[in-house]
């Protein structure tokens, strides 16, 4: 059994248990949100030892070489020290500018910082609940040229942190976050790709932000956005979205709910089906796909076995 | 030369990846083996398997094959689904433009470990 040194004490670590669930085990809090590997918010460095290389997956590369890992996903093989390293994860200060209702169930967040927030659209940035150790992840709908961070929140039945950004928070507050982090954004490396957005829910969240974002780049190939609910209710931004889809003849948009009527450009059905039939053949696209993480992976097999590379394929499953 | 670096090494393994996996999990016959997985991480795996039939740097151990195979025959692998995993990486092979001789050299490589990944 690996023995984990942290804070000068010694924990044995159980077969198949990763690092964050031995540290809890002996009562031992270090901070987390997804615990699937996917927000960083439990990056911890190896001191001594050799964190295993599937816990450093996602991670830049300079931190990978100072032997930095996400502590949930870690199954040590051997033993460690390790430390968790605050100035990584320095915490920034937003003051709440916006909080308005984008449909029954999503409230939109605008976060003014005093300093500018250096990201690319489409990344993610880790929110702290005041007096809690409680951290979830928000993908930010803003671009970097805008004067505040967008969030977009749904409420989850019985959620601590949606229920509290909801029903708690006030404009003027201020809202503790650090990141922000992701690998899925665009990148202009070609103009003329062809590009598929698929989003559930408040997965339009960050890809509202790429869309604009490669807009804004200059991206000439074909744009379609797919957005899903269950119903008509649950879409949002849809004026938003048929205006950029009328100025920019490339940019296609169909929102697609499962229940009930479709609503203009839109079907009615399951998305998976809507986007196969829509574009059966994938071969040359970029594929970006945020939401329920269970959608967003079978989406993800279902473009790449319609011919969309692997690489070509950027994912956010909103792990939770 | 080595072998591995004859195919091409890791562009050559990166370009067979997406080949291989898409044949992989368009094959009935053996798709339940490979269900369930996040894409990234079974593409990382598929990737180690292909460095190491392509004779390139790794550091498993038969002991390894043995045991990371282990749950997959106690869900009933055995070797017509090997030889289905070995007829993909042929085509893929194939389809990459690798020559006869070397298709055999890589195709010994993985049959070397049979015994090891079907636990016998
Ligand atoms: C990279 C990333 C980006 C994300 N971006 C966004 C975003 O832009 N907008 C957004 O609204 N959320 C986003 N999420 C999800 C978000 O981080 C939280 O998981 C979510 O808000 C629930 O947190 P909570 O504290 O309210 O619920 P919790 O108190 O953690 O959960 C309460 C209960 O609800 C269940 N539950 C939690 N989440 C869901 C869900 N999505 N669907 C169904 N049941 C659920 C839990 O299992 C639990 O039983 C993102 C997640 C990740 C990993
Ligand atoms: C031909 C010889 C084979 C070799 C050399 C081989 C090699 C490998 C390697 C290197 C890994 C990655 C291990 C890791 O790092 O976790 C792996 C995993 C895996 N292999 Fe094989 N393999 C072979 C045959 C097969 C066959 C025939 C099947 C099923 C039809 C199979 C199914 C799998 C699966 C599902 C995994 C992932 C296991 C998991 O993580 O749950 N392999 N294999
Ligand atoms: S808690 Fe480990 S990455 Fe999210």
């Amino acid at each position: 059994m690996p023995i984990i040194t942290f804070e000068e004490n010694d924990y044995d670590c159980n077969q198949d248990e990763t690092i964050l669930e031995c540290l809890t085990r002996h009562g031992q809090t270090i901070p987390s949100g997804c615990q699937s590997g996917v927000c960083q918010t439990c990056i911890t460095k190896a001191v001594k030892g050799v964190p295993p290389a599937d816990a450093q997956q996602g991670l830049k590369d300079t931190l990978v070489a100072q032997n930095y890992f996400l502590a949930c996903v870690c199954k040590p093989t051997s033993d460690m020290e390790i430390a968790i390293d605050k100035s990584i994860s320095q915490d920034i200060a937003g003051t709440v500018v916006d909080k308005s209702c984008l449909n029954e169930s999503v409230m939109r967040i605008r976060l003014q910082t005093e300093q500018p927030v250096d990201y690319v659209a489409g990344q993610f940035i880790n929110v702290k609940q005041p007096n809690t150790d409680i951290t979830r992840s928000y993908s930010l709908a803003s671009l970097p040229s805008e004067d505040a961070l967008e969030l977009h929140i749904k409420r989850v039945p019985d959620g601590k942190m949606s229920g509290y950004l909801h029903d708690d928070v006030q404009l003027g507050d201020t809202l503790m976050f650090n990141g922000p982090s992701g690998e899925c954004f665009y990148t202009d490396s070609n103009i003329e790709q062809p590009l598929l957005l698929i989003a559930v829910g408040t997965g339009l969240a960050p890809l509202y932000g790429i869309l604009r974002d490669a807009l804004a780049h200059g991206h000439q190939g074909d744009i379609q956005i797919f957005h899903g609910s269950l119903a008509v209710q649950g879409l949002y931004y849809m004026d938003e979205l048929y205006a950029l889809a009328e100025k920019n003849e490339h940019v296609h948009y169909t929102p697609c709910v499962l229940h009930g009527d479709a609503p203009r450009d839109g079907q009615q059905g399951d998305i998976q089906q809507i986007v196969q039939q829509s574009i059966p053949d994938l071969k040359g696209w970029r594929v970006y796909i945020c939401g329920d993480p269970a959608i967003v992976k079978s989406l993800k097999q279902a473009s790449f076995m319609a011919g969309a590379g692997m690489s070509d394929i950027y994912s956010d499953p909103f792990e939770f | 030369m080595s072998l591995y670096e004859e195919l091409g090494g890791e562009a050559a393994v990166n370009a067979a990846v997406d080949i291989f996996y898409r044949r992989v999990l368009a094959d009935a016959y053996v798709i339940r083996f490979f269900e369930g997985v996040d894409m990234e991480k079974q593409a990382a795996k598929q990737k180690a398997f292909l460095t190491m039939v392509f004779g390139g740097p790794n550091n498993y151990t038969g002991k390894d094959m043995r045991e990371g195979h282990k749950h997959l025959v106690a869900q009933g692998l055995n070797d017509s689904h090997f030889e289905h995993i070995l007829a993909h990486l042929r085509s893929t092979l194939a389809e990459l433009g690798v020559g006869t001789d070397k298709i055999k050299e890589v195709i010994d490589i993985a049959d070397s470990v049979r015994a090891d990944v079907l636990d016998r």
